[in-house]
């Protein structure tokens, strides 16, 4: 069960990032070719995101591509870069149709076989940035078995809705469009990022409902958002207390081979045990909530 | 790979460099190569610059390299780039980029 709670986005064209990016203890690194790069650098970042992915630093963290779409000059050079640096995930910006998931599978495992990777290694991500996406959702994250994740991208999307960026009553139903899609087909859901770096106050409401809601996590695009999102995210002392309790009363019937699990005088199924192992994961990640 | 027009690529910003090729009449290489760290990292520094040169082919051309710290992936990364760039050439061929 692989914690991805904070996907920290990097330009792919800034070397100063992609060299110091790993310190940061983001759960994934994203390095964008799409939207932080200008035309005239694609070619130049696609090459420094290829090496900056055999960087030995990154051996231990998870890493993402974002490549441009497939329908552009860029698409297939960056994801043959991305694919045969060892990345880890690739994500597909502006995903309207599961067709372009199932192209992009095509690609990935024709490179797989060509350069040698295993094929099936490198996973898929979506991200959903319009009308046609979000009603699309869930044949999307269903269209591949690669799939680890959705993503809600919010600027491309309100501008498609013809509205605009406030409160968060615009991204209401893509975001519960997207997160019923991500649990039906068990895979993760992302929400979007929050680009005013410096309202700590209104990030930390946008995480509060997020997670509420159900988000695995979010896209940043500051370093200095990771450790308040990973302590948003992180369980309190009694949910940490709880859990543990319910972990032991499963051992404890398992031991004795009891098929019904008992706490406090109360019945607990599976859903409420894997459930407290998510809570000790992120304990685990990033300590109790401050 | 041949270079047949001057180009660049990178920047001067701390942990980058700027990498300028440029043709030359004669059949030789000339890799003049500045850095912060020149004292510390000069030798490795050219090491990484000429083994990405030989990787690539590229046996003649001016190689003028101002370096601010980059790491040696970023090195192969901006070396690559404008060698494809003064080279003109649109296909990648990947075995040459590891």
């Amino acid at each position: 069960m692989k914690l991805r709670r904070s996907m920290l986005f990097l330009p792919g064209a800034n070397a100063a990032m992609l060299s110091t990016a790993f310190v940061y203890k983001a759960d994934s690194i994203m390095f964008d070719l799409e939207d932080a790069v200008s035309l005239r650098e694609k070619d130049a970042a696609r090459l420094l995101v290829y090496h900056a992915l055999q960087n030995p630093a990154y051996a231990d963290i998870e890493t993402v591509v974002r490549i441009n779409p497939l329908n552009t000059p860029f698409g297939l050079l960056d994801l043959e870069a991305a694919v045969r640096a060892g990345v880890d995930i690739v994500r597909l910006p502006k995903t309207d149709t599961p067709d372009d998931v199932r192209e992009l599978e095509t690609q990935v495992e024709r490179i797989e076989r060509e350069c040698g990777r295993e094929v099936g290694s490198t996973k898929l991500m979506a991200a959903i940035e319009s009308a046609s996406g979000v009603i699309n959702a869930l044949a999307i994250a269903t269209a591949s078995k690669r799939m680890v994740g959705i993503a809600l991208a919010g600027f491309d999307y309100v501008m498609d809705m013809q509205t605009e960026r406030g409160d968060g009553t615009e991204l209401f139903y893509a975001r519960c469009a997207v997160l019923h899609a991500a649990r039906m087909a068990g895979i993760d859901a992302f929400d979007v990022v929050y680009s005013d770096v410096n309202n700590e106050e209104g990030f930390l409401k946008e995480v509060d409902l997020i997670r509420r809601l159900g988000f695995n996590g979010k896209s940043l695009i500051n370093p200095r958002q990771i450790e308040l999102l990973h302590n948003a995210y992180a369980p309190t002392e009694e949910d940490v207390d709880y859990a543990q309790r319910v972990i032991a009363a499963a051992e404890k019937a398992e031991r004795e081979g009891l098929g019904v699990i008992a706490l406090n005088g109360k019945m607990i199924d599976a859903p409420i045990v894997n459930h407290a192992r998510r809570v000790l994961q992120k304990a685990e990640a990033s300590g109790v909530r401050q | 790979m041949k270079i047949v027009k001057e180009a660049l690529a990178g920047t001067l910003e701390s942990s980058d460099l700027l990498v300028k090729v440029a043709p030359v009449t004669e059949e030789r290489l000339e890799i003049v190569i500045e850095s912060e760290v020149m004292r510390q990292f000069g030798a490795q520094i050219r090491k990484v610059v000429e083994e990405t040169l030989a990787k690539l082919g590229v046996s003649a051309g001016q190689i003028v390299v101002e370096d601010k710290g980059a790491l040696d992936c970023a090195i192969r990364a901006r070396i690559q780039a404008a060698v494809l760039r003064g080279a003109d050439q649109q296909q990648i061929e990947w075995s040459k980029l590891s």
